[in-house]
């Protein structure tokens, strides 16, 4: 029987936590995660989803996806450099040897690497211990050796999981997961070894989910930016998350859409530009061991 | 459930470059400026298909858009795709004149056979005619063996080049589906570009067994059909995101040198009375902008690979 739930984090409201603020007061966390990615002509078809709807080749669907490499990335990077913005790359890893080129772009602006598996249509789906721990290794050792960054996050390749995935990154000392879409404060998650928290990710400030998803106008995801900042800025001690993908938002027609999101965003003070791993560094430092602790209580009835 | 085959861990074409060998990778921004004629920064292109869908058009592994699955006899949507062809064309054609422009025309070939009139006076306005295929049901995609490929292509091109006099050297698929093989089929059959790959704003050479071909700058969403039809939009957010594509592309080839501004239009859909003043704004915003250069698919491309050569 399949679990209704696999209890990877404590029930505990938001309005119930101590207060969390960011470097120098900051009310809010923003943080960018363009995913890079690389789709293939041909992949093998895992039984539980298929990358394309047969038969293959996609040639729309590839070609579609290969436009953020070959055309859009390039665009929404200068958009970030406008604003002087980094980003944390959620990576297909397999785009350090095919497109070397926009590994390099990424590193020289000091962005971060994440992993979002090895290609986007290579699902985790059905895969046993072996196989997901064969794909966590893969996506350390290719950052390490293409960036010389230490691995840190993980977005599922198409948010594809099983039910051990978060023990096992655990396991191999990434410290952050993008797969839980719970919350807009990090949390810790249960693990059976080490620590992992989740930071807030995000499937309704993310472009592939507006506009493909639910036909946004770009008139309406500039407005949902704004107003989920105004909302997070307002409450305090919260994560924004901005998902976007090049083949989308790199398009011309869409990029006046987030070039007005950000003028509204970086025209406040009192906000955090991070990277994932900073957020989620900033978080084990000063509230990791806390929350467990209150975590902990509340599990024994003290509180 | 068992296992996954242990294939799904084995990475074969992981390498620099593309998994595949139809064309190489290539980063838009970083290849020489080009320029249009008279020194224009934007190549206007009207893409503006002529099709039909047959009555029996089935659920399709590639959806068209403006494909219709309810039961036969569908009178609905085939009637309603079909006023494109009866009345949609002609109002489509009546802007496009009084602003001067002559599109690229994807034209099925069921269009000639079936409306000879319509395919007539698209020639007569100077329209350039390209490949689309048999009708929106015949798909070119992996079902197919490579000999029935190989005669809805020349079929195609055949009945097309018969009935305008035209050379015939651009090709759309039906829903842009492919086989493995249908870039060759396209060059063994005097096909100089195809629409079909949605990877870049500027033409690219592929790999054919044949010779080069051709990728032409098709917009899969800057599309009539795309964004009113399946997205949803009012004519007005259309007009408003065309008008945002045109205005990015126009700065930004004053600095990068030319881009290729391309809309794709339906007589189906932007042929409706209350949607064709959408065309009329869109055309009005670009004739008001200097450094524009319109032109058919075959004319964008000759310039390109003039300048290619030269360089």
């Amino acid at each position: 029987m399949l679990a209704d739930d696999l209890r990877y984090y404590d029930y505990l409201p938001i309005t119930k936590r101590p207060p969390l603020t960011w470097p120098n007061g900051a009310r809010i966390a923003v943080w960018f995660a363009p995913n890079v990615e690389f789709y293939e002509l041909i992949p093998p078809v895992n039984p539980a989803r298929a990358a394309w709807p047969p038969p293959l080749p996609d040639v729309l669907g590839y070609s579609w996806r290969d436009y953020g490499n070959r055309v859009g990335f390039w665009r929404l990077l200068e958009v970030m450099d406008r604003f002087r913005l980094r980003g944390s790359a959620a990576l297909n890893v397999a785009v350090c040897q095919h497109h070397p080129e926009i590994i390099a772009a990424m590193q020289e602006r000091g962005w971060e690497f994440f992993s979002h598996g090895i290609y986007n249509g290579r699902y985790v789906y059905g895969m046993d211990e072996a196989q997901e721990r064969a794909l966590i290794e893969d996506a350390i050792v290719t950052v390490e050796r293409h960036t010389g960054h230490r691995l840190k996050g993980w977005l599922s390749p198409a948010l594809t999981n099983t039910e051990r995935t978060p023990h096992l990154l655990a396991e191999y000392g990434i410290t952050y997961s993008c797969d839980f879409m719970h919350d807009d404060q990090p949390f810790p998650l249960n693990v059976r070894a080490g620590r992992l928290i989740s930071i807030p990710y995000t499937v309704e400030i993310n472009d592939a989910a507006a506009y493909i998803r639910r036909l946004f106008s770009p008139q309406h995801f500039c407005e949902a930016i704004k107003a989920q900042f105004d909302r997070l800025y307002a409450e305090g001690g919260r994560v924004m998350c901005i998902a976007l993908h090049p083949y989308l938002t790199g398009r011309p027609y869409r990029l006046l859409a987030l070039i007005e999101g950000l003028e509204h965003i970086t025209s406040r003070q009192g906000v955090w530009f991070a990277t994932g791993a900073e957020i989620a560094d900033w978080y084990y430092t000063h509230y990791y061991n806390g929350m467990i602790a209150l975590l902990a209580s509340r599990r024994s009835g003290q509180v | 459930m068992a296992p996954l085959p242990n294939e799904h861990l084995r990475y074969p074409r992981r390498r620099h470059g593309m998994d595949h060998d139809r064309y190489d990778w290539s980063i838009m921004q970083r290849r020489p400026r080009v320029e249009w004629p008279n020194g224009a920064h934007v190549a206007v292109w009207i893409v503006a298909p002529l099709t039909w869908y047959p009555l029996t058009l089935g659920p399709q592994p590639r959806p068209p858009t403006g494909v219709f699955d309810d039961p036969w006899p569908n009178f609905r949507d085939y009637t309603h795709r079909d006023y494109g062809n009866r009345v949609g064309a002609f109002r489509v054609m009546e802007v496009l004149d009084r602003f001067g422009i002559r599109p690229t025309t994807p034209t099925n070939a069921a269009v000639c056979e079936r409306y000879p009139e319509l395919v007539q006076e698209a020639v007569r306005h100077g329209w350039e005619i390209a490949g689309h295929g048999i009708d929106m049901g015949h798909q070119h995609d992996a079902r197919l063996d490579e000999a029935t490929e190989v005669t809805m292509v020349a079929t195609a091109l055949m009945t097309l080049r018969k009935a305008t006099g035209q050379a015939v050297t651009g090709w759309l698929s039906p829903a842009n589906a492919e086989s493995l093989s249908t870039p060759d089929l396209l060059t063994a059959n005097g096909v100089h570009y195809s629409c079909d790959w949605v990877n870049d704003e500027l033409p690219y050479a592929m790999r054919t067994r044949h010779g080069p071909l051709w990728a032409m700058p098709y917009s899969h969403d800057i599309n009539d059909a795309s964004m009113i039809w399946h997205g949803h939009h009012s004519p007005l957010e259309f007009v408003d995101q065309v008008r945002s594509e045109f205005d990015w592309l126009h700065a930004e080839s004053r600095q990068q040198g030319g881009r290729i501004f391309t809309l794709c239009v339906h007589a189906w859909c932007i042929g409706q009375p209350h949607r064709i003043h959408a065309l009329e704004r869109i055309l009005e915003h670009v004739r008001n902008h200097s450094g524009t250069w319109t032109a058919t698919g075959a004319e964008i491309l000759a310039q390109y690979q003039q300048q290619v050569d030269q360089s």
